[in-house]
């Protein structure tokens, strides 16, 4: 067993399609929240393969492209500091702010660093005891965990030199603003498997309870997908609205409960801005007391006033009223080569994802 | 970014282990992951093991698949 390749059967794939077809009756839209989830609709043509009154939509769920201008901004502020290094996830690196990007930024000499893990900004923070770290914290309930573990870590170490720009998001209440919106209708969700692998079932049971929607925690792989979409058309033909998890060999009920435990040793739940959905309730964190110093939002920084490029959608976007197609700027001004939103950046970002599979088919 | 990738745990040592993806030896912190055995799977993100994976639930998936799909 690989976890990877047994569920990407061909025979079983096509069966599961035969058993979507058989069932489903009505035109629904469903919501992939997570843009890995996207991707994977896309790669594996399932899109495609689906009855054609199968409608998927792409949700917020790409925290490169949530994170709101002013919070980039802020970390091109910071970067532009004399004896300051900024250290950042891959996708963040071209995210245009206002008038800048932290590529741009980095281009022009500032010391900006690309990680793959938290922890590599605590191994320079150590190496550079001269210099302020800043680490743009990006990510979902996924993430969490790690940025919590190098939060105490350096913490535990004593060391000083070691901040958080912290914009990282939390999924269930963008869904329940997305759902109080009703500005889409979404007859089911499809949920992030990794978040959930973290957190667990309960965060999202108010979909069914509250809002009567089904929704099914689902996994990445093509079998993963296709058992998921099969279990939601189920449940909205039999009119039922229940959390299923589709994952069960990755997510429990109660998620990773040591992982909530660090995270909740490290944050405190507060309200976040979204770029697209607003500000939501709860739908953030901040550090708590004891860590504060270590919070890069106190120190002093001249920030540009945020302004979004004119025309972009990501906004709408980010919350499905619009596809990416229908942006003008899609395709012409905004390119993966020269990309205006943050949605063309990101490689799970939903513009990205378009242009990629449909303007480009392999 | 919630991209994780399963991997096969071959060494471990204190909260730090060796793991297996596609060949290629990967280290990964083990800190909210403690009661994963050399030989078992965990699903990493970022540099740190965030769930184990549970081979008898895959099995029961595929098992379960294979007759809604009705191949024997």
């Amino acid at each position: 067993m690989k976890f990877i390749d047994e569920f990407r059967n061909k025979e079983i794939a096509q069966g599961l399609i035969r058993r979507i077809f058989e069932i489903s009756t009505r035109p629904i839209q469903l919501m992939e929240v997570c843009g890995t989830h996207t991707v994977s609709f896309f790669r594996y043509g399932i899109r495609e393969m689906l009855p054609k009154h199968i409608r998927l939509l792409s949700g917020p769920g790409c925290p490169v492209c949530v994170t709101p201008n002013r919070d980039i901004d802020l970390a091109i502020a910071l970067s532009r500091q004399k004896d300051m290094l900024l250290a950042t996830f891959g996708d963040m690196m071209r995210v245009p702010g206002s008038t800048s990007s932290l590529q741009k930024e980095k281009a022009e000499g500032r010391n900006i660093r690309m990680v793959y893990s938290p922890l590599e900004a605590l191994r320079m923070a150590k190496e550079n005891s001269g210099k302020k770290v800043v680490f743009l914290a990006v990510g979902f309930e996924t993430t969490s965990p790690a940025i919590a573990l190098t939060l105490l870590q350096a913490h535990n170490e004593g060391i000083r030199n070691l901040y958080f720009l912290n914009s990282q998001k939390r999924v269930p209440p963008a869904l329940r603003a997305l759902l109080q919106s009703e500005k889409v209708q979404i007859d089911g969700f499809v949920l992030p498997g990794h978040v959930c692998a973290v957190i667990g079932r309960e965060p999202f049971q108010f979909i069914a309870k509250e809002f009567k929607r089904p929704a099914v925690i689902t996994g990445f792989e093509p079998l993963d997908l296709l058992q998921a979409v099969w279990m939601l058309v189920n449940q909205i033909e039999k009119e039922q609205a229940f959390v299923e998890i589709q994952y069960t060999r990755v997510v429990h009920d109660e998620g990773n409960p040591v992982a909530v435990s660090k995270m909740d040793q490290a944050f405190q739940q507060d309200g976040a801005l979204w770029r697209g959905l607003g500000w939501i309730p709860e739908s953030g964190c901040r550090l708590k007391d004891p860590f504060s110093s270590m919070d890069a939002r106190q120190i002093d920084a001249d920030v540009e006033p945020s302004r979004e490029h004119p025309g972009c959608l990501c906004g709408e976007i980010l919350q499905a009223v619009r596809t990416p197609p229908e942006c003008p700027l899609f395709n012409t001004v905004c390119h993966p080569d020269h990309p205006v939103g943050p949605c063309m950046v990101s490689i799970e970002g939903a513009c990205f994802t378009y242009f990629k599979f449909q303007m480009n088919p392999a | 970014m919630c991209l994780s990738v399963p991997g096969k745990v071959v060494e471990i040592q204190n909260n730090m282990a060796k793991v297996e993806v596609g060949g290629v030896l990967r280290d990964v912190s083990m800190d909210v992951c403690p009661d994963v055995a050399v030989g078992e799977y965990v699903l990493i993100h970022t540099g740190f093991a965030i769930q184990k994976l549970d081979e008898k639930e895959a099995l029961e998936t595929l098992d379960l698949l294979r007759r809604m799909a009705e191949i024997r």
